[in-house]
């Protein structure tokens, strides 16, 4: 047993934590939307950054020119870059993709994808969702007909996170309407420019296009662009994949807006002449998340090392999203309280405090329980998988 | 970063755990709670034979000089069993205060004792105000002759009945008004039997034999003074802190086990026509609890790797014990709604744990006192 981190990690982060400090500007408080405008391409500018330090790819093997890093080490860096609100990490190539085609890819498929990602030229986006298939994906409705050297696909995809910034997408399509739900589904990865395919924003409450939709109308897609074997897509996008999957960035976030927020509340008067954080209601509400935020990172924290122990975390991976993602929303709902008047008030405003970046997470926050497996589904997962309560 | 047990950890949970599995189900626990003592001396012997008693008392007092961590996790499966017995006030309050604080003397004394099964302790801090703060002392100690008189009465006492050594907090006289933490002295006053000391015993949710303590003109020598005269206040925050921090280790066994208790149940349980397992709203709930349960070994086992590391452990306790304090009672709870009515009966084990989960959850602090050490913390 030990509560530390080595030696090494602790110098890892030491010396990520300088790199942070000098690629930042002063007082950096994060991306407004690091989708669009000035954010987007400071966030690339980033990810070229960390492609020359070898950071994109830490966790790959070394075969691929990555550094082979500990799953405790790629926490370390995950924790240290949400802290610090660093953008330009690359969640669909270098931590989604990459890896799937490292396990199912070919030869060829590895030799002409793997290199642009980790030399952050290529901006992938994750094709899953569908209007009517959400948590139940295996549903989905989008279809590939195998016409020999190419599939042509019909259909749409939703909720795609960068679909407007991004050069390739890899998706699900049913290949065999007639096999049961999961044995008919393929893995393609097709180029966002290919002819037939429409991006339709979608902008969310607090004003940010982020999602999309994503329209395929008779896209042709090359049969070299099938990923694992055909039908068999839904295995190749389960694969247990071996990256770091803890979640810490949620604990971290947390962590990261408890600071901000104390020395708020440090700052800022109440009515009768003392500071907010005198007020014993604020105290207790700060102290209960902040122990909640350590509680999300400690589990966090199991799963890399579980992994690290060539365990499979499935129960603890979702015990760490549900947590975490809870957390998130509870402490930026807090901030927006905390913050009374001045909550309403949006980036930009006048007058806004902390440049109206509580109201802006809260209102993004909305999506965390819901993105990759809602709260209900990695619930249902600890239930069956891990306690083995028997399905209903 | 490693929370994983070694190989000498896990040995001595299994250990522990069979043990109790033979020695200490709950059909003695019942027994034991309305039995006078609360514990059989086959069961304190079988316990000191097994080691426990002397864990962490250094080897050359008698003990096994092991760490505080695995001290933690063989209270962990008692807290599963919901043990009767004096051992925690003698374990861990009664070998910290001595091992840390006691001088050559007083250990030579005491600990080889502690360590066989011989001598019980009990620690006697509280008084009418209840809190953890030095205010809260108005029991007298007087400089005499011969050493020190002692007046006033402890409350929620645990184990009084059976203590051989009372710890007792004191407020010293001293010629200055200087503040309460600086005018605490601890004292180790034997039990003479005689009736200078006068239990009155108190009913408690747990059936977990609290006393209230009257010292009358109680006569302590004057090396019965336990680390520096005036210096107490130190030796109890020790003692809190170890404490806290072994109650939490103590309710997170418990919270797993009654965690268990409610899979166990939920699988078996027919309704309409099918386990009640298979509803997602029992599902969830018991994945709620699987999370808490999660994140209190990892806070717990936290905190006691810092102390056994004697690294700085104020907020990790705090954090434990505060999360701790709210989990395992909301646990129980979530428990009882599974169980339906069955689980609130007295023939039903699951109540014996949210009787206690009551009681501990206030035991070495509650949430509410820990909060403020947490958002100190945060620098507010």
């Amino acid at each position: 047993m030990r509560y530390e981190f080595s030696l090494e990690e602790q110098t890892f982060r030491q010396e990520l934590r300088e790199w942070i400090v000098s690629a930042l500007p002063e007082g950096w408080d994060g991306t407004g939307d690091a989708a669009s405008g000035e954010d987007w391409e400071f966030s690339v500018r980033i990810r070229h950054e960390l492609a020359e330090k070898g950071w994109l790819t830490l966790a790959w093997p070394a075969e691929y020119g990555g550094r082979n890093a500990s799953h405790m080490t790629q926490l370390v860096f995950n924790e240290e870059m949400a802290y610090h609100r660093v953008p330009g990490r690359d969640i669909f190539g270098t931590r989604m993709l990459a890896p799937t085609l490292m396990v199912h890819g070919t030869e060829e498929q590895r030799r002409r994808f793997l290199p642009p990602i980790a030399r952050a030229e290529v901006q992938w986006c994750q094709g899953y969702s569908e209007p009517d298939s959400g948590s139940d994906l295996a549903s989905l409705q989008t279809r590939a007909v195998d016409e020999g050297d190419e599939f042509v696909i019909n259909g749409s995809k939703i909720w795609t996170s960068m679909a407007h910034r991004a050069d390739w997408i890899f998706f699900l399509a049913r290949t065999n309407p007639e096999a049961p739900k999961h044995r008919g589904i393929s893995f393609l990865l097709c180029d966002m420019k290919t002819p037939g395919i429409v991006v339709h924003p979608i902008v969310n409450m607090a004003g940010q296009h982020h999602f999309n939709q994503v329209i395929f109308e008779d896209v042709h897609v090359a049969r070299e662009n099938l990923v694992g074997e055909l039908d068999r897509g839904w295995y190749v996008a389960a694969t247990l994949l071996d990256f770091e999957r803890s979640a810490i960035d949620y604990a971290a976030n947390a962590r990261r807006t408890l600071d901000d927020l104390a020395r708020a509340a440090n700052e800022i008067n109440a009515a009768d002449g003392r500071s907010l954080a005198e007020d014993p209601g604020v105290r207790r509400r700060f102290a209960e998340l902040a122990t909640e935020a350590e509680a999300a990172r400690l589990i966090a924290y199991e799963v890399a090392y579980l992994q690290s122990r060539d365990e499979v975390p499935n129960m603890e991976a979702s015990m760490s999203k549900v947590i975490g993602t809870r957390l998130v929303q509870k402490v930026y709902a807090f901030g927006v309280e905390l913050l009374g008047m001045y909550g309403q008030l949006r980036r930009g405003s006048p007058y806004a405090v902390m440049d109206g970046r509580m109201l802006e997470l809260h209102l993004n926050a909305f999506s965390a329980t819901i993105a990759a497996g809602t709260t209900e589904i990695q619930k249902n997962i600890i239930a069956t998988r891990g306690l083995g309560l028997p399905r209903g | 970063m490693d929370p994983g047990l070694d190989e000498t950890q896990l040995m001595i949970r299994d250990s522990a755990r069979d043990f109790l599995a033979d020695s200490a189900g709950s059909e003695l626990v019942r027994e034991m709670e309305s039995d006078p003592r609360g514990f059989t001396d086959d069961l304190w012997r079988s316990i000191a034979e097994m080691g426990w008693l002397g864990m962490i008392v250094p080897e050359r007092h008698g003990g096994a000089g092991m760490g505080f961590v695995e001290l933690a996790l063989v209270l962990e499966e008692m807290g599963a069993a919901a043990l009767p017995g004096p051992f925690f006030s003698t374990a861990v309050i009664g070998a910290t205060a001595l091992t840390r604080h006691g001088s050559d003397r007083q250990k030579a004394r005491f600990l080889p004792r502690l360590a066989q099964g011989d001598l019980i302790t009990a620690l006697a801090f509280h008084e009418k105000a209840a809190s953890w703060t030095p205010e809260s002392i108005e029991m007298s100690a007087v400089k005499t002759e011969d050493g020190w008189r002692l007046n006033g009465e402890k409350l929620f006492v645990a184990d009084a009945h059976a203590a051989d050594l009372f710890i007792v907090a004191a407020h010293t006289e001293t010629e200055n008004r200087v503040p309460a933490e600086e005018s605490i002295t601890v004292f180790l006053v034997e039990s003479s039997g005689g009736d200078d000391i006068e239990l009155t015993a108190l009913k408690s949710v747990a059936d977990d034999r609290l006393s209230a303590v009257r010292f009358k003109n109680v006569s302590v020598l004057p090396d019965g003074v336990l680390g520096e005269e005036n210096g107490g206040w130190r030796v109890m925050r020790d003692m809190f802190a170890f404490g806290a921090t072994a109650k939490c280790a103590e309710m997170l066994g418990g919270a797993r086990r009654v965690l268990d208790m409610t899979v166990e149940y939920v699988k078996g349980r027919v309704q309409f026509g099918r386990p009640i397992g298979t509803f997602q709203a029992l599902q969830h709930r018991c994945a709620e609890m699987a999370i808490e349960v999660q994140a209190a070994r990892q806070l717990t086992y936290q905190a006691a790797w810092r102390l056994s590391e004697d690294l700085p452990a104020e907020r990790e306790i705090a954090l434990a014990k505060s999360w701790l304090s709210e989990i395992f009672p909301r646990v129980c709870a979530e428990a009882h709604q599974a169980h339906g009515a069955i689980g609130f009966t007295r023939e039903h084990d699951l109540q014996i744990y949210t009787r206690r989960a009551a009681a501990s959850r206030i035991a070495f602090g509650d949430a509410r006192h820990f909060r403020e050490t947490i958002a100190q913390s945060l620098g507010l």
